[in-house]
């Protein structure tokens, strides 16, 4: 038996959670973004110690005071953003604080090491090769090498904190079979998770989470979708497809690419001829499993980053490659991936983040002055506009949360009426609420003739909201659907490099 | 005039002897760079190990071996506690690297902390009474060419011979390493996995700090046996040193020949002069800092391309994520 009661009060990141998961178990734990579910596995791992309350494993409390005494006692944890060395191979990323056996001698034999880790990556359908380094590997293949690591400590209960993020529907399917055939052995997964479908495909039961506390747990095979999702959100959620949208489109072309090559990050090249068409009043979406170029793509349109090859067109206008002032001038809004990062600036006020596209002209800015008072005013405005839950127009937009954010940048992005909306990864990490705005806003906007490009690794939102849908794979876009017909098999299908059929 | 006279050969053998403080220096900044820890102080830890090292040998009595011995343990240990300083700073209490490094420079330096004590002890009137002589452990000092450039030294020269293979043994091939390169690379990957972050980076810094001391010493008990006021002695060895970790993409092999190659720059306008060549002796002593420079162009630009070498996590204090 594995007990696991915790009391954490404060912040109340955890109030009082306790759950508890048996050998051979898979156990869910389902909650929204700041649910709590990410600090209790990161009490559980030993990363935090808990204010009150205690673990019990095997029937017995213990204490962990580092992140090791976690690993000692069997518990490991396959991170959201991988814990992996990058330049080393996956043998020496498997080994690596390994202090047991091979581990404990002071050389490294790397023989032994990788002859283990391909002969667990057979065992557990984890094919990778032990030599590979990290950074040659696909994202899907990263995480086989962190349940290998897992693995090859002997692992009594592997936590997983939303491991299908960054994986296909195949891809998932797949590890769904590793972990089931984990727990048959009499190992405890733990998987963490918001997405329903998933947590009733693979658990056997499933722990509630709402608000730092857990709501109830119940068996995964008593309960529905919409019952789950009503313990999650405390409430009756509509989970059916997005409503009809009231116009077709057919617009203009306002957005055209044309053989648009890229350069990488790393050399190669991350877009090797893109060319792509939107038409105003369309929402279009980039499906792919992340790293296949979308980022790119988005900062090759807003100008971020510079083409080596190829045209962009808004409108008849021909973009100047990597000059996003010019993106700007010609009509692209853009939403990054990075909110805090590169969208705004975390210390500067909502006031003076409202007005980053705009304080180079009137009436923000009078000659080389700025005009604080109509930037507040600006802010005020879209404050109120778009519902930014905010003390004033002078909080640094450090102390918003994720949804309020969004709903800043979507503001500011909106207020000059722009011809195309590139929206990178809109909903990460924001609440079903914020969401359900989001998307109301992108649906506005392509009912106001703006022509949408979202990108997206949440292929339910792909479907609820564009009219298409193409694929990228490898820089290149390999497929085109129409999202009314698409499915979720088709498009993983495409994503995973498979020609269209 | 035998073949062991040259120019060639005399300015390799210099090459040789300058270059050894060099890599001192280097290996050990590279072991702190490894784990994380860039570490500008190398210059004043360098300085402050040399006044130390001379201070030593003038202030302890008995036979050369004992005596340059201890002197060595007084500058590793002299340029650890300036490390700790650093580590202090940086690992702790997380300060920016590059300004708690720069100001390890100053503090220890040629306008602080050795200057004040080589004054203080009026280091510089002292007559030499140790230093390392040449040492012909294996007999090979006549051979032709080889002889002279890489078995006429001393002790110093050899030992780092062995260091060097030491660093690349460790870091490459055994289980520390591995964790120290995971610490320099991905600390939160490497906590994850139960190692000591902290640990780790106090432990890479302070060896660090006394190999610069020790290099420090190559040139007060070896190359300019003596004090002199002021930062002349060492005379921007720490910052070439920097330089080199670099230019060496962070392998110890490649530091032995890069210290060499900056240790031959360094000592060619003193034999050029010896033998008589006319060129503006600014001009050559300019040499190995305008290297540094090109070296240090050269390399960022391929390094920005291929994404080579430097440890990810290099200057970034180490945080566990908290909400």
């Amino acid at each position: 038996m594995v007990e696991v009661t915790k009391r954490f009060p404060g912040v109340l990141a955890n109030d009082a959670v306790s759950f508890e998961a048996a050998p051979g178990e898979v156990h869910a734990l389902l909650g929204e973004n700041g649910a709590g579910k990410t600090t209790l596995s990161n009490i559980l791992t030993g990363l935090y110690r808990p204010d009150e309350g205690q673990i019990e494993l095997f029937g017995e409390a213990v204490h962990f005071h580092s992140p090791r005494d976690a690993l000692d006692a069997g518990i490991c944890m396959v991170h959201q953003h991988f814990r992996l060395v990058e330049p080393f191979t996956v043998a020496e990323n498997v080994v690596l604080g390994d202090h047991r056996s091979e581990g404990k001698s002071f050389f490294v034999h790397s023989p032994a090491i990788e002859r283990r880790v391909a002969e667990l990556g057979e065992q557990y359908g984890l094919g990778v090769h032990p030599r590979s380094r990290i950074w040659q590997l696909s994202v899907g293949e990263q995480q086989r090498v962190e349940i290998l690591k897992a693995l090859y400590r002997e692992a009594r209960i592997l936590i997983m904190d939303e491991p299908t993020a960054v994986l296909t529907p195949q891809e998932a399917e797949a590890l769904f079979v590793t972990l089931r055939a984990m727990a048959e052995e009499g190992k405890t997964v733990i998987f963490i998770s918001h997405k329903l479908h998933e947590v009733t495909a693979v658990a056997d039961r499933v722990t509630v989470l709402r608000g730092g506390r857990t709501v109830e747990t119940v068996m995964a095979s008593d309960a529905t979708q919409r019952s789950l999702a009503a313990l999650m959100v405390g409430r009756e959620v509509d989970l059916g497809r997005s409503p009809e949208r009231k116009q077709k489109p057919s617009g203009d072309v306002v957005l055209e690419l044309d053989g648009v090559r890229v350069p990488g990050d790393r050399g190669g090249e991350a877009l090797k001829g893109v060319a792509l068409v939107l038409r105003s009043g369309e929402i279009v979406a980039v499906a792919g499993v992340a790293g296949n170029g979308q980022r790119e793509l988005a900062e090759t349109i807003s100008g971020m980053r510079a083409s080596s090859a190829g045209t962009i067109r808004v409108g008849a206008r021909e973009l100047h490659p990597g000059d996003p002032r010019d993106a700007i001038k010609a009509g692209v809004a853009h939403i990054p991936e990075d909110r805090l990062g590169t969208g705004l600036a975390p210390s500067l006020s909502i006031s003076r983040n409202a007005a980053f596209k705009t304080y180079r002209t009137a009436p923000i800015s009078w000659g080389p002055f700025l005009a604080v008072k109509r930037m507040a005013e600006l802010a005020r405005s879209l404050i109120k506009r778009y519902d930014v839950k905010a003390p004033g127009p002078e909080t640094p937009a450090r102390n918003l949360s994720g949804g309020n954010l969004q709903k800043l940048m979507l503001g500011r992005e909106f207020h000059g009426d722009p011809k195309v909306l590139i929206a990178a990864q809109p909903t990460r990490g924001l609440d079903v609420g914020a969401i359900e705005t989001v998307h109301g806003f992108l649906r506005d906007a392509a009912s106001n003739g703006v022509a949408v490009l979202l990108i997206s690794e949440d292929l339910d939102e792909i479907l609820a909201l564009a009219d298409r849908v193409v694929v990228m794979y490898e820089g290149a876009i390999v497929g085109e659907l129409d999202a009314a017909s698409a499915t979720v098999e088709e498009l993983g299908y495409l994503m995973a490099g498979g020609e269209a059929r | 005039m035998s073949v062991n006279d040259s120019l060639v050969v005399v300015v390799l053998a210099q090459a040789v002897l300058y270059g050894t403080p060099l890599l001192y220096a280097a290996l050990g900044e590279l072991l702190a760079e490894r784990s994380g820890v860039l570490n500008l102080g190398v210059e004043g830890m360098m300085l402050f190990g040399a006044a130390v090292g001379y201070w030593v040998t003038q202030s302890v009595h008995g036979a050369d071996a004992p005596v340059l011995v201890l002197a060595l343990v007084g500058a590793a240990l002299s340029g650890a506690a300036m490390a700790a300083i650093h580590a202090f700073l940086t690992i702790t209490l997380r300060a920016s690297q590059i300004v708690s490094g720069l100001a390890l420079t100053i503090f220890a330096g040629g306008l602080g902390l050795s200057a004040y004590f080589g004054a203080e002890l009026d280091l510089a009137s002292l007559p030499v009474t140790h230093q390392f002589a040449s040492l012909d452990v294996l007999g090979l000092a006549d051979l032709p060419v080889l002889g002279p450039i890489l078995f006429d030294q001393s002790a110093l020269v050899y030992a780092s011979w062995v260091l060097t293979l030491l660093v690349a043994v460790y870091l490459g091939r055994t289980r520390w390493g591995l964790n120290v390169r995971a610490v320099g690379e991905a600390p939160a990957s490497a906590d994850a996995m139960g190692i000591n972050v902290t640990r780790y980076r106090y432990i890479h810094v302070l060896v660090g700090g006394a190999l610069a001391g020790i290099g420090g010493a190559c040139f007060s008990l070896s190359i300019i046996p003596n004090w002199f006021a002021g930062d002349s002695l060492v005379n921007g060895a720490g910052w070439i040193a920097i330089a080199l970790v670099i230019f060496a993409f962070w392998r110890p092999g490649i530091c032995l020949v890069g210290a060499y190659l900056f240790g031959g720059l360094s000592a060619l306008p003193s034999a050029l002069q010896a033998h008589g060549v006319t060129i503006p002796p600014e001009f050559l002593y300019s040499l190995p800092y305008v290297m540094t420079i090109v070296v240090l162009v050269v390399v960022s630009t391929s390094l920005a391309k291929r994404r080579l070498g430097a440890p990810a996590a290099l200057g970034i204090p180490y945080v566990r994520e908290e909400r």
